[in-house]
């Protein structure tokens, strides 16, 4: 073998992803083949589920000159100087193009799987970067491309991401080591050797496959390692009646009849046929708002869905309601993956407060309550911290008795409360409307500020009404539209409001 | 050390003459000191250098058959100070920190030593943490070796040059009767390599023989008038010495080649990143032919004169690659190439930067904006010949890069018992109004960071309260918290922050998060680690340290009960009571508990026994995406992922399968009054014949009633119009 420098390779990691454990297998892979091996990395701080960069360069004994000298090896890699960068996770490997080492000798190797940084993770709403241009830049500019989801081919072989990352290192190709060697290297390591071997074997048959192996660039990537489950068990029932699709496809624009299916499908999950209809009451009412011939229904399709969400506001009843399905206690065996002979016990952390008992009993009395003294104090009792096994017959009857109120749910507080807020949100939309359209768009929009529970949802609440007296009876022009936007994206920015009250203090 | 076994790097300390040594390049130096003969070893741990501690703890047997005695010191003071047996007595003794941090902590002991000189060799192993993965601020340790007179060897980074550097460091030291620092930067310390090992050496004079015959000499203590004779010794006689050993030795090496009108100098620790450099741009094989003249310095202190002078004879321009500032090197060729009136160029900073990590890139940058200087021929044949076909490629948008690809910063690991203090001081800041806050130097600096954010300043390991002394009130009105880890606690904190505190009659909180390790270091053991320590005596307890100093105010919590920890933090802001309040925030480093607990764990469920495993879950139609339990707690496992939900569009938390089950999300989500979506789940390994029953009955009485409900459903579903 002739060859006048090193093979040089680089593995971008996280901090606990087991980058360690892959540089250290490549070493005796290496050692195996004949070739002499340097590794280096730079763990410290990045340790701590930061960004990690391993490197190593191998050479082989049998191109050495014959006085006897040595490569010299790098100590870290160097732009336009790597053959071969795997990275464990897609925008690892962005971080990687960002520091030059993908060129056009570079295979890049890539798992399509997100981990998500604390600042994606942290956001008010949705927080999550883009894969797509890490993607298409990493096509564009290394000299050969393979994605797919490494951490789900480890999972699905009782494995971890590192296993994984080994055998797409072998079955790219890139390395001049036989598999053998790979296999013998895990094997002496005695870390999990035989499912770590099959998480090897199935990552080097997806990376041997031409072009982009499975998984590449398919929605996929965005959403976590597969066999996750939560995404399948929607407890909705499968289809509405023939007279509620009638209803829809009669009346509502053709661009927002499948959010108000949905829509429909909520309303008789959560409550019944009569608050479904309810809800296309209030959805025609807005419909009739549009100004026809549009071939665009902003709004409609706005007040769709966030109609939706709101009248299927989350009360005690509702979060009992829940937790008691048999599709819930599926999904939480499937998400927790008992093996044979194991049991499961589930317990759920609630802490109701005075507020969410009151707002259970019926209006007058829920209304007096909050407001006297001393039954206020007598059911501050039953507040605070609750854990309750919904897996014990005890825990599960109190949940499924209160899931049983749904009957009652009209007469209760919290739904008093609710319509009349709704009702002041679609009264703004609708004398918006008229006089400005794109600012009863974006006051439609708002809904989203309202979720969550306790704390949450009252500071979403009082967002939401900061915004409402702000932007009352908006002027015509696109000021006002954009100020609403500017507003409830700041609302949006941290939950302390302080990106919303500059906003608000900003002039019109 | 701690949790984790080094049993097999132990072994390769046993390695004999002939033998080949394969590891990371620390452990090779620590094989090198056992070499060398050293009789004592000490040293306080931290990255890149933990290892060479770590290791050393565990092979207790090696070193007792050596007669070598090793100790954690309690500081790098302390590890310095140790040095002084090196001081009357011919022992070879060996000291490792974290550099510069580590330095900065020894000097006082250093300053002393290196006055007094020393007759056995003295050789301090620093980790040079500068550039990418450093923890600390940036600076040289160059500047400690000038203002002491310390020698500085920078071996390139070559396992077998470095294991050689070791041994000639101790004899460098004793030729000049002064302390050798050497150092090694952080890849250098993580380099795996070989090299062909030695027998270790029983050093001929031992401890003991110092101990039976004790010696003293007059002038090797610190006082006037020997100090003045120290400062002639060192630059007439110490120095000198040095500088002949150097030479004699040929410790630093230069490299002849083609283009022999230029040359380029350089640390040591930069020979690879020049070479791959001079290589990329056809000017060098990797095998170190270089066709540019080379004059790599082992020893970058003291300098040589006359090799710099015999270097730039008949060249026009030297280019001096090294790192970090002020540039101490350049400085000093430059005044010895004018003292000698040699006309050559001297170019450095310029082509190079001043301050940062000299990186692959960024040496190749200085070496080519120095050629097209100073032999302009050599790129021109090169861009022609070259990357005509790289110019076709379009460049990257590195601003759109930049943008798109999230930061990641460090944080606390999954069951970190730190995390639910810090979301604790979260909601009790919610409640009382934020407050000034201190951090310090541990796994909790990372609370500086998000989601936390809190913390205003780190002044140094252990010194957080100390830092918070100008605010620590007195006055009334809002009160001041000071953070503090176990390990800083031992390293001075109970001095420079309890103590004084109480001496000083401070009205301020002090946190000292007590997980019981050096955890951010490797999970070193310290005084008060619980665990069962192996030749050391654990198990002193903080708060009784605390309440020993005066401090009468203590509160022991636990982190995981959460309310425990708000209620201190309440109780400490707001108490009449004025003087220093400490809270003990215990919690046990769940790196190393797992180490601990899970085979154990794991042993029993093989057996058979009952084990319940514990893990955390989000029902996603729960869960409104507002993401509050995430910036509480930040915790790696509790993570996003698309919602499932169609009508709804923000990501729902989610817990993923690195979940260690330490229950701090259910803790936030009840503390804060956040939301009912989590669940634990406990999983039963061999369930008892009683948990069977239960679970049989269970299932069945609940299965009717969900079949009840669901058919309710059902009916709602179907009377619907």
């Amino acid at each position: 073998m002739t060859l006048s420098r090193p093979i040089t390779l680089s593995i971008a990691a996280l901090g606990g992803q087991g980058g360690g454990v892959v540089s250290d297998w490549l070493i005796d892979v290496a050692r195996r083949s004949g070739y002499l091996a340097q590794a280096t990395s730079v763990p410290g701080v990045a340790q701590r589920t930061g960004a990690t960069i391993y490197y190593l360069e191998f050479f082989p004994i049998a191109g050495l000159p014959a006085d006897k000298r040595r490569p010299i090896f790098a100590l870290m890699p160097n732009p336009g100087d790597v053959d071969v960068l795997i990275a464990s996770e897609i925008m690892e490997a962005g971080r990687a193009m960002q520091r030059g080492l993908v060129t056009d000798r570079t295979t890049l190797i890539a798992s399509s799987h997100r981990i998500y940084a604390i600042q994606e993770k942290s956001s008010l709403g949705d927080g999550r970067a883009d894969a797509t241009q890490v993607r298409e830049l990493a096509r564009r500019h290394a000299k050969r491309y393979i994605e797919f989801n490494m951490q789900a081919l480890a999972e699905a072989n009782g494995s971890v991401i590192s296993a994984a990352m080994l055998g797409a290192l072998c079955g790219s190709g890139a390395l001049p080591f036989p598999v053998e060697h790979y296999v013998e290297a895990i094997r002496a390591s005695g870390i999990e050797a035989a499912s770590s071997t099959r998480a090897f074997e199935a990552a080097r048959s997806a990376a041997g496959q031409p072009g982009d192996a499975p998984g590449a660039g398919t929605p996929a990537a965005g959403t976590p390692a597969a066999g996750t489950p939560g995404a399948t068990s929607q407890p909705f029932p499968g289809s509405i009646s023939s007279s509620f699709e009638q209803r829809i496809l009669a009346r509502v624009p053709a661009g927002a009849q499948a959010t108000a299916r949905e829509g429909v499908r909520r309303m008789i999950d959560y409550q019944d046929g009569a608050y479904a209809s309810f809800y296309l009451d209030r959805l025609e009412a807005v419909i009739a708002l549009e100004s026809a011939p549009s071939s665009v229904f902003a709004l409609t399709e706005s007040v769709a869905r966030g109609l939706a969400l709101w009248m299927s506001f989350e009360d005690t009843i509702r979060v009992a309601d829940l937790k008691i399905r048999a599709a819930r206690a599926k999904r939480v065996i499937e998400e927790v993956r008992p093996s044979q002979g194991q049991l499961v016990q589930v317990t759920e952390f609630m802490k109701p407060r005075i507020e969410e008992i009151c707002g259970t009993l019926p209006a007058g009395l829920g209304a007096w309550v909050l407001r006297s003294r001393a039954p206020r104090r007598w059911l501050n009792h039953l507040t605070g911290g609750r854990q309750i096994t919904t897996s014990s017959i005890i825990g599960f009857l109190q949940l499924y008795w209160l899931a049983g109120l749904r009957r009652w749910r009209r007469k209760t507080l919290r739904y008093a409360e609710e319509q009349s807020r709704i009702e002041r949100w679609l009264g703004i939309i609708a004398r918006a409307a008229p006089e400005n359209y794109s600012s009863a768009v974006e006051i439609a929009e708002c809904q989203q500020l309202v979720k969550g529970y306790g704390e949450t949802h009252e500071r979403g609440c009082a967002n939401f009404d900061a915004i409402l007296a702000d932007s009352a009876d908006p002027r015509p022009g696109t000021g006002a539209a954009e100020r609403i936007r500017r507003l409830r994206i700041a609302a949006l920015a941290d939950d302390e409001g302080i990106a919303l009250s500059k906003a608000l203090a900003a002039t019109h | 050390m701690a949790e984790r076994s080094f049993a097999r790097e132990v072994q390769t300390l046993k390695l004999g003459a002939g033998e080949v040594f394969e590891g990371e390049a620390i452990l090779a130096v620590t094989k090198a000191l056992l070499q060398a003969g050293v009789s004592y070893v000490g040293g306080y741990q931290g990255a890149p250098v933990s290892h060479l501690m770590d290791v050393l703890a565990d092979a207790r047997e090696i070193l007792d058959e050596l007669g070598v005695h090793f100790e954690s010191s309690a500081s790098e003071a302390g590890a310095a100070a140790m040095l002084a047996a090196s001081v009357n007595y011919p022992l070879r003794g060996a000291v490792t920190w974290k550099s510069t941090v580590g330095t900065n902590v020894a000097s006082d002991a250093l300053s002393n030593l290196a006055s007094a000189g020393v007759q056995g060799g003295a050789l301090m192993i620093v980790g040079e943490d500068y550039g990418e993965g450093a923890s600390i601020m940036q600076e040289r340790t160059h500047a400690f070796a000038m203002k002491s007179q310390m020698w500085l060897l920078d071996p390139r980074p070559d396992t077998a040059v470095i294991v050689d550097m070791v041994e000639r460091g101790f004899e460098l030291s004793e030729a000049s009767e002064t302390p050798v620092m050497l150092m090694l930067r952080i890849r250098a310390c993580h380099m795996h390599g070989s090299f062909v090992a030695k027998d270790n050496v029983r050093a001929r004079f031992g401890l003991q023989d110092a101990l039976e015959n004790p010696q003293r000499s007059a002038a090797r203590i610190i006082l006037p008038p020997a100090t003045y004779a120290q400062e002639q010794d060192k630059v007439l006689n110490r120095w000198p010495a040095a500088v002949r050993f150097i030479i004699d030795n040929r410790l630093n090496e230069m490299h002849a080649g083609e283009m022999d009108d230029i040359g380029i100098v350089m640390q040591g620790g930069l020979y690879n990143t020049v070479l791959r450099s001079l290589e990329m741009m056809g000017l060098a094989d990797v095998f170190g032919e270089s066709r540019i003249p080379l004059y790599v310095l082992n020893v970058t202190y003291p300098l040589v004169p006359e090799e710099f002078r015999k270097f730039a004879a008949g060249k026009r321009a030297l280019l001096i690659v090294e790192e970090g500032q002020p540039e101490y090197i350049e400085q000093s060729v430059n005044q010895f190439l004018r003292n000698a009136d040699i006309q050559t160029k001297v170019v450095g900073k310029g082509p190079l930067p001043m301050a940062g990590e000299y990186t692959g890139a960024v040496v190749s940058g200085g070496i080519k904006s120095f050629l097209a200087q100073w032999a302009p021929q050599v790129l021109a044949t090169r861009d022609s010949a070259g990357s005509a076909a790289s110019n076709e490629r379009p460049l990257l948008p590195l601003d759109e890069l930049r943008k798109a690809v999230p930061l990641r910063p460090p944080g606390l690991c999954t069951g970190c018992p730190e995390r639910p203090f810090f979301s604790a001081m979260k909601i009790v800041q919610k409640e009382l109004g934020r407050v000034h806050v201190s951090a310090d130097i541990g796994c909790h600096s990372f609370a500086t960071l998000a989601p936390f954010n809190i913390g205003a300043s780190i002044m140094g390991y252990g010194l957080g309260p100390a830092s918070g002394a100008a605010l620590s009130g007195g006055q009334g009105g809002k009160r001041s918290i000071s953070i503090m880890g176990d390990g800083g606690f031992w390293h001075n904190g109970l001095t420079s922050g309890i103590g004084n505190s109480v001496f000083n009659r401070h009205d301020s909180v002090t946190v000292i998060v007590d997980n019981g390790y050096a955890a951010a270091t490797g999970g070193q053991y310290i005084p008060s680690s619980r665990a069962e320590v192996k030749n050391r005596k654990g198990g002193n307890p903080i708060e009784r340290a605390v309440r020993g100093v005066g401090v009468d105010w203590v509160r022991t919590v636990h982190t995981y009960k959460m309310q425990e920890g708000i209620d201190a933090l309440r109780e400490a802001l707001t108490t009449a009571y004025k003087g220093p309040k400490v809270i003990i925030a215990e919690g046990e480093c769940e790196l190393n508990r797992k180490r601990r607990v899970a085979p154990v764990l794991k042993r029993m469920a093989q057996e058979g026994k009952r084990v319940v495993r514990q893990r955390f879950g989000i029902d996603p139609d729960v869960c409104t995406g507002d993401h509050s339990c995430i910036r509480l707690s930040g915790c790696p496992s509790l993570t996003i992922k698309p919602n499932p939900d169609p009508l709804r569009r923000d990501p729902v938390a989610y817990v993923d399968n690195s979940c260690v089950g330490c229950g701090v999300c259910g803790e936030v989500a009840h503390a804060a009054v956040l939301c009912p979506s989590f669940y634990r789940a406990d999983v039963i390994t061999n369930p008892s014949g009683w948990d069977r029953i239960k679970f049989l009955f269970r299932s069945y009485f609940i299965g009717i009633l969900q079949r009840r409900f669901d058919r309710r459903l059902a009916r709602i579903a179907q009377a619907s119009p």
